[in-house]
Parts: C-alpha cells; structure tokens; sequence
C-alpha cells in the first residue's frame, strides 16, 4: 500500500526541510511545493510558516494559492497549518496592519500582551517549551491520540488565535495570565500554534496521528499502516 | 509559565565535539552526532552548534552535520560560527538549522541583524555576545572566539542588538567558558534586564547548583550547557571521535574534570524543579 502523498505548501517562508523530515519519519510521502495543480492530487496538506501575516498572505495572492487553498479545505482535503501557517486558517490579523486570512476558521490573530509578573516581565516572542490544555469537549479527538493534557510543545510567536468558537478548540495554552487557542480543529482543518517537528517525541505523534487519518481517507476501507513510522 | 530551556551547546572543530576553557585549548570529546542524540533522548530542550574555528577561516562547515542531525532530532536546532552574508546565514537554514548565532559579523556590521531578522524572521536570528570582564567592572563584547577586543560595551551591544531586530541573545562570559567557577550572574543579569526578548545565560557552570542560580539571580529565559553535560555523557557514550585531528590526550587519559561536577540532563532538570524553576518534564526514550 503506498503511502500517503501530503504537499508542503513552499511559499517561501520557513523551514519547510524539518515539517519534510518529521513527515517522512511518520510514514507520509511529503513534497514541498508551491504549485496550486499539486493540491487537487495530494491526499493532505501542511501549510507551514515563519514571518509576518500581511507578507505571507501576499505570497500566497502572488503564487495564487488563495483561493485553490480555501476550495481544497472546502472539498474536505485535509489541512494543517503550523505557527504561522496556523494563524493563516482564521479570519484576520492585526500584525502590522489589519490583513484578512484565509477565512477557514472564525477568529482573529493578535498581538500576545505586556505582561508584568512578579515584578518580572514576560518575554514577547514567546520562545520554548509551554503546556498544551485540552479543551473538554474535544480531548477525545484522534489528533490527540497518545498525548497527555498538559505536555509540553515548542513555540515561537508574538501574535496568537483569538475569540475562536470553543467547538472549534483542541487546546489552549496560557502565557503568563493570558489564555489563547493553541490548536484548532474544524472538520478536516487542524492548526497548531506550536511547532509539533521541533516538540520531540510527542510533537511527532500528532504527525503520525495526522497520518493515520489521512491513511483511512485515501485507503477506503483499509486500516493498514497504521503503524507506519516510529514515533 | 513559560518553561526555562535547558540547551547543550556543542562546540564543534572539523569532525569532533571539542571543550575549551575561556574557548582556547579545546579537547577532543567525541563526535558530535553521538552527543546530539544522546541528548535528544534525555530531554534536551534544544540544541547549539558552534563551529569553534569557523570564524578564524572565514567558512562555517557545519552543513552535512546539521542535515544529519536534523534527520532524526526533532528539537530546535541554533548553528553559529562563521556566518559573515545573508548566503552564509541562508545555508545553514537551508541545511535544516532552525536558528544562527551571529557575533563577529554583526559586530562588524550590525546591518547584518537587520537585514537578517527582515529575511529569515527575527526569531531566527540569535546573537551571540562573548564578553570580558574589565577591572572598572564593565564588561566588553570580544570576536573570533574571545580572541579579538572591540571596544563594545556588552550591555549596550544587547540593547542595540534588540533594537536592530535580534530575536535572542546568547550572553557567554568568556572569562568563565570552561572554568565550572559558576556563570557570570552579574553580566548576565544585566543584558536580560535591558532587552525584552529571550536571553540564554552561557558559560561556566560547574554544577547544576550554579545553573539554578543564574536562572533565579539573573532572570534569563535558557541556560546553555557544555562541560557539565559533556563530561557525564562521555561516560555513558562508546568512543566516537574522529582521533585524525585535534587533542585526544584527555580521552584516551581516561581523568575527569575536578572542577566539573558533571551530570545527566534528567538529573539536572531534576535539581531546577526542586529549586521552584519550571522545566519541560524529560521524556527519556530509546
């Protein structure tokens, strides 16, 4: 049985050789490329990302990636997006102006705030290792499978996913007083804030749990390779 | 809370994983693959790798160790070392670095960071501040491995680094690398009290007491971590360096370090947690 072909969007940003890395190792067969033909032909879709929102969004315009994107999402392809690629999915953000998202999923992006505790002040960006919380109502989702509530999970921002429809919540993750949505699930669009190929073992167990989905949509039926990968 | 990031720097010269002390009389320890996966599986947080000689020739040549690496360690990886154009700096990234540690170029030119920070994103870009203690009590920014003086005062340099875009600091105290006297509290103190963004306290621990006490006297975000790390792990680690170059009298001697109380990573978060400071539990694995 072959495995299943995921296209990691190149739209020239980020380090797209450790999402190739982490997907390879959990038994996907990744390519990176910012072709919008690809999309139609891959079984699943990483959109990943470092940099500021407004610039992301104009080189997915220029690469005319938009729209093929949001139509993908809507014919049920799955989609993850990571970090930036996260904040991407949702309506809008304030980084540097007021930019419009992808629109996949309601929310808003912004600013993490100043924040004074302890007579010390809280680092923006956030960079390192912050405690991912499981929103209730959907701890049971097989993203989560294998992962307990409150592992830790690496991250690198300064802006986050806001005002997002709790039904729409995988986990939060609170920042010094402030709480944001750290992973977001909504049909068959997921996004994590945190970087899941920079989290050890554990980041690599939502690739592989991404995996099995994909490889019970593209394999009517068969439940083989469910064990592919070795994380 | 934010966690405290606990990261082995690995110095590294040609093919091996060497320590110095103040970065000079380096001695060969093994490769670095070996320690880099051997630390993954014990909880590292992240990892640096400097290439040591790459700034007195001009060429980082880190590249193939990096793709190795980034093959089967899936934490955050900071390479410095010689990284004078955006071409340098674009390299290593593309070879699967997650970050670079710039310090002589951008001290020749601190354009670099702001040029860097607008390409690759200001949270790549990690500079990395070797200083010198004075006897008037302030501390100057050193190039090429603590070898040549710029006249920069180290404080300021951090303030100005944040200002052009850096989205770390690397605080080494030069005159402690190696020493295990304890990290320079008061310098580190300073430049994490200047800038907002992220500081990672380097050089000199000789016991996980002293890297507790840099987090809780000098409030930075990462400890960086060698010789103490090292000389526990060249214990539990089959002999892997490359003997065709470098010092490998202190390996095949068989002696410790007396003034490096060395431990695991497990053991060390183990410490930080009993000293109240929030560490990423380690999953030790196979």
């Amino acid at each position: 049985m072959s495995r299943p072909r995921v296209q990691i969007v190149d739209y020239r940003l980020g380090n797209l050789f450790s999402i190739q890395q982490a997907c390879e190792h959990c038994g996907l067969d990744a390519f990176v490329s910012g072709s919008a033909e690809d999309l139609d032909t891959v079984d699943g879709i990483v959109l990943p990302g470092v940099g500021a929102y407004g610039n992301a969004m104009d080189h997915l315009r220029d690469l005319r990636l938009v729209e093929p994107l949001q139509s993908a999402a809507a014919d049920g392809k799955p989609l993850l997006g990571i970090c930036l690629g996260m904040q991407l999915l949702f309506d809008s953000s304030e980084e540097f102006g007021d930019h419009a998202g992808l629109g996949l999923i309601s929310g808003r992006i912004r600013r993490i705030p100043d924040q004074t505790i302890d007579g010390r002040t809280l680092r923006v960006p956030n960079v390192g290792w912050n405690r991912i919380s499981f929103v209730p109502h959907n701890a049971a989702n097989p993203f989560l499978e294998g992962i307990s509530d409150g592992q830790h999970m690496y991250f690198v921002h300064s802006y986050c996913a806001v005002d997002v429809p709790e039904d729409d919540q995988l986990t939060t993750t609170q920042y010094g007083q402030f709480q944001y949505c750290s992973a977001v699930r909504r049909g068959n669009i997921l996004g994590c804030q945190f970087h899941p190929e920079k989290s050890a073992q554990k980041g690599l167990r939502l690739y592989q749990n991404w995996a099995k989905s994909l490889t019970s949509a593209s394999n009517v039926g068969a439940q083989q390779g469910q064990s592919s990968g070795s994380c | 809370m934010p966690t405290v990031r606990v990261i082995p720097r690995l110095d590294i010269k040609g093919p091996n994983l060497v320590k110095g002390i103040h970065l000079e009389g380096l001695r060969v320890l093994g490769t670095p693959e070996a320690f880099a996966r051997y630390y993954y599986e014990n909880g590292a947080d992240e990892l640096i790798y400097q290439d040591v000689v790459a700034s007195l020739y001009e060429r980082n040549s880190l590249h193939e160790v990096i793709s190795q690496t980034v093959r089967n360690i899936f934490i955050p990886l900071t390479v410095g070392g010689g990284l004078r154009t955006l071409d340098d700096i674009s390299a290593v990234l593309a070879a699967g670095a997650d970050k670079v540690a710039i310090n002589t170029a951008a001290l020749r030119d601190p354009g670099l960071i702001s040029q860097a920070a607008l390409r690759f994103g200001a949270s790549t870009i990690v500079v990395a501040i070797e200083s010198i203690r004075q006897d008037d009590g302030t501390w100057l920014a050193y190039t090429d491995n603590g070898r040549e003086h710029t006249g920069m005062d180290s404080i300021e340099w951090a303030r100005q680094a944040e200002q052009l875009g850096a989205g770390e600091i690397l605080a080494t105290s030069v005159d402690r690398d190696g020493t295990g006297d304890g990290y320079d509290l008061e310098m580190t103190r300073q430049i994490a009290d200047v800038v907002s963004i992220p500081v990672i306290a380097h050089g000199g621990p000789g016991n996980a007491t002293h890297v507790s006490d840099v987090i809780s006297e000098s409030r930075v975000d990462a400890v960086a971590v060698a010789s103490l790390l090292h000389y526990d792990a060249v214990q539990h680690l089959q002999p892997s360096h490359d003997t065709s170059e470098g010092n490998t009298e202190f390996l095949r001697s068989g002696r410790g370090v007396s003034r490096i109380e060395s431990t695991g990573l497990p053991q060390l978060k183990q410490v930080l947690g009993e000293a109240g400071v929030e560490v990423r539990s380690c999953e030790v694995s196979a």
